[in-house]
């Protein structure tokens, strides 16, 4: 039996309702609060189960309108790509500092975008973040944390 | 009210903020003419650079942001046939059939034109309905508001859907899931963060709009981009023509304009409607006023079929600013972004905004006004320029939406959790879209879902805990029926269309 990707999605947030239902079952109250006819518990229960609800109907009644996407147009290549510079960017963010690594980010996704035009790639890149950094921090007054450009003595 | 609009314009006026709705104006004209980015988007990139201004001026540049997008939208739709938003989707229908007969200037002056005339009529009405209803929503109690917010997210699901309300609701569903993240407002007890301290105070409001919105829509875009459905058209931007409107164009002009402005603003008052259906439905009253002879143009360079929509889908912004301005309670998702962006200002909106905040109610309200002359004078002239934006390729472009989404997460916190939170769920959502999951529901649920939570807290504290307070009122009832009618209609809709 072939699952439509839409019914497929609607079994998962039935699953996803399932587990915040019993999540929420399970958050912890305080002793006084336990029988009052609102707590912490109360609207998250009433939410789990209208996402069960909603979602099983999803699965039982039949599709009116079938939404069909030919995955053969579907770029993976380059999705994938951006996603992996982007876990990349904020996972090194924090430690080689904004402006390198935002530099870096961009001139990483235009070439994995396919452009190889370097002079335009290196300005829309590392001059351009500088001017962003220096619109935000220098005329908005937007402090923006960078501590390697801290350490070199750039930024106050 | 004189008073108010005094206060208003001298707030609007300053310097600093004409220089922003300028700002504001142009730079949503550019995001917004980009096909697949539309105001929602063009507001949450806008949010990092508000941080540092007052309320009334970050307020100020997203109005002029909300109406550049949409004028760009329309832009895009004429000269591309490929509409930046929803709401400008009918203007193509005869908009980009006059650009292929070489009108492609003219076309975007009647657009021009008919955006200024329905935002003229519909302020002027917001100038008079807000401070009214302001007075009357002093009336609604915790049981009114919280079937208030029922109904506005049971109609952005019937209306926003093109007729999968199952799916929408449950992205309303999950909005209102993810709102609940963090401590409890009440009690401080923390609720789903899974011992993750990141999480204690909540999912951040701007973390969920770039997600969904400015960051899914990128990768959205490269992810169709071998589809050749959404390939990027060209067109020739030295053959705009002249945007000279003559006697007898100005003539259908002038009387289109007052019905689309009316219904415009009806529709964009109503939770949940909004631009989409205003145009559309302007569109469609507009065939049926026409003589026979004017009818058969339609879908073939009309110029009732290119004023009608465009009218009333500026007429339908200003009319959504009205239960978000006198209630707190947004009828759109990109009224919901405005409303994210107020509440970070430190702003609660709703009857007595009126009366705590007059200078931000009366500036946002006049500058919506002086960002329509803006676009007027400005941007008109401008477009021949403007229009080359959508030459830039893809390639510069999608990155720099990615880094703008990132930059403002990381301007919030500092903190690349927020970061890697803020990638996955616009990997998620980027599918969710591709299978027609609307976003707008999702959003206009995460903003309301605290007030919600809290006003049935309320409720039913003061029922003790008996549902009677759904019916108890008459206010609440009525408001609880028409949601219930809107549900049946879907039901029946269904069913119909099944038969």
């Amino acid at each position: 039996m072939r699952i439509s990707p839409t019914k497929f999605i609607s079994l998962l947030f039935l699953v996803l309702s399932v587990f915040y239902l019993y999540t929420a079952y399970n958050i912890q109250v305080f002793a006084f609060d336990e029988n009052a006819p609102f707590n912490a518990r109360t609207f998250p229960i009433y939410l789990g189960w209208a996402g069960i609800i909603l979602s099983s109907l999803k699965i039982i009644l039949p599709e009116k309108v079938t939404t069909e996407v030919n995955h053969k147009h579907l770029d993976y290549k380059s999705i994938i790509y951006l996603i992996i510079i982007s876990l990349i960017y904020a996972a090194v963010i924090l430690k080689i500092g904004y402006f390198i690594s935002t530099s870096l980010f961009l001139f990483a996704s235009y070439y994995f975008l396919g452009e190889r035009r370097w002079g335009l790639m290196f300005i829309l890149s590392f001059p351009f973040v500088a001017a962003f950094m220096y619109l935000l921090h220098g005329l908005l007054n937007i402090y923006l944390r960078d501590p390697f450009l801290k350490y070199i003595g750039v930024m106050g | 009210m004189i008073e108010g609009i005094l206060i208003g314009l001298s707030t609007a006026l300053s310097l600093t903020n004409i220089l922003m709705v300028m700002v504001g104006c142009f730079a949503g004209t550019i995001i917004g003419m980009l096909p697949g980015l539309g105001p929602m988007t063009a507001i949450a990139l806008m949010i990092p650079i508000t941080y540092g201004f007052d309320p009334s001026t970050g307020l100020i540049l997203m109005a002029g942001v909300y109406y550049g997008a949409v004028f760009g939208g329309s832009t895009s739709s004429i000269l591309l046939n490929a509409p930046g938003i929803p709401g400008t989707v009918a203007t193509a229908f005869d908009g980009y059939p006059m650009a292929q007969q070489g009108k492609a200037g003219k076309a975007l002056a009647i657009a021009a034109y008919s955006s200024f005339a329905g935002g003229t009529i519909s302020a002027i009405f917001l100038l008079v309905a807000a401070p009214s209803l302001s007075k009357v929503s002093l009336a609604f109690r915790s049981p009114d508001y919280f079937a208030l917010m029922i109904l506005g997210l049971t109609a952005i699901s019937a209306f926003s859907s093109k007729g999968q309300f199952l799916k929408a609701m449950m992205m309303v569903v999950l909005g209102l899931m993810l709102a609940t993240v963090g401590q409890d407002s009440l009690s401080d007890i923390t609720r789903f963060t899974f011992n993750n301290m990141n999480l204690t105070d909540g999912i951040s409001f701007v973390l969920i709009v770039m997600a969904t919105f400015a960051m899914s829509e990128a990768l959205t875009i490269i992810f169709r981009g071998k589809d050749p459905n959404s390939a990027a058209k060209q067109i020739s931007l030295t053959e705009l023509g002249s945007i000279k409107v003559n006697k007898e164009e100005t003539i259908k002009m002038a009387k289109t304009i007052p019905r689309s402005s009316i219904l415009g603003f009806l529709i964009g008052v109503l939770p949940g409607a909004g631009a989409t259906i205003a145009s559309f439905l302007a569109y469609g009253m507009e065939r049926n006023y026409v003589n026979e002879e004017e009818k058969q143009k339609f879908g073939k360079g009309s110029i009732h079929g290119l004023s009608a929509p465009e009218t009333a889908n500026n007429a339908a912004c200003s009319g959504s600013f009205v239960p978000l301005l006198t209630l707190g309670i947004p009828g759109s998702g990109t009224t919901a972004v405005m409303l994210g962006a107020l509440l970070g200002f430190g702003i609660q909106p709703g009857p007595r905004l009126y009366q705590t905040n007059p200078e931000i109610f009366w500036s946002v309200i006049m500058s919506m006004y002086i960002g329509m002359v803006v676009l007027l004078i400005l941007n008109l002239p401008l477009i021949p320029y403007i229009a080359r934006i959508l030459a830039v390729p893809r390639n510069y472009l999608i990155p720099l939406i990615l880094f703008f989404s990132v930059t403002g997460i990381y301007l919030m916190s500092f903190n690349n959790f927020d970061i890697f939170l803020m990638i996955g769920i616009s990997v998620v959502a980027t599918f969710l879209r591709l299978y027609d999951f609307p976003m707008p529901p999702l959003i206009l649920a995460f903003v309301l879902g605290g007030l919600m939570e809290e006003t049935l807290r309320r409720s039913l504290l003061i029922s003790d805990g008996s549902p009677n307070f759904l019916w108890d009122r008459p206010i609440t009832l009525i408001i609880l029926l028409i949601t219930v009618t809107i549900v049946g209609w879907q039901i029946f809709s269904t069913f119909r269309k099944k038969s």
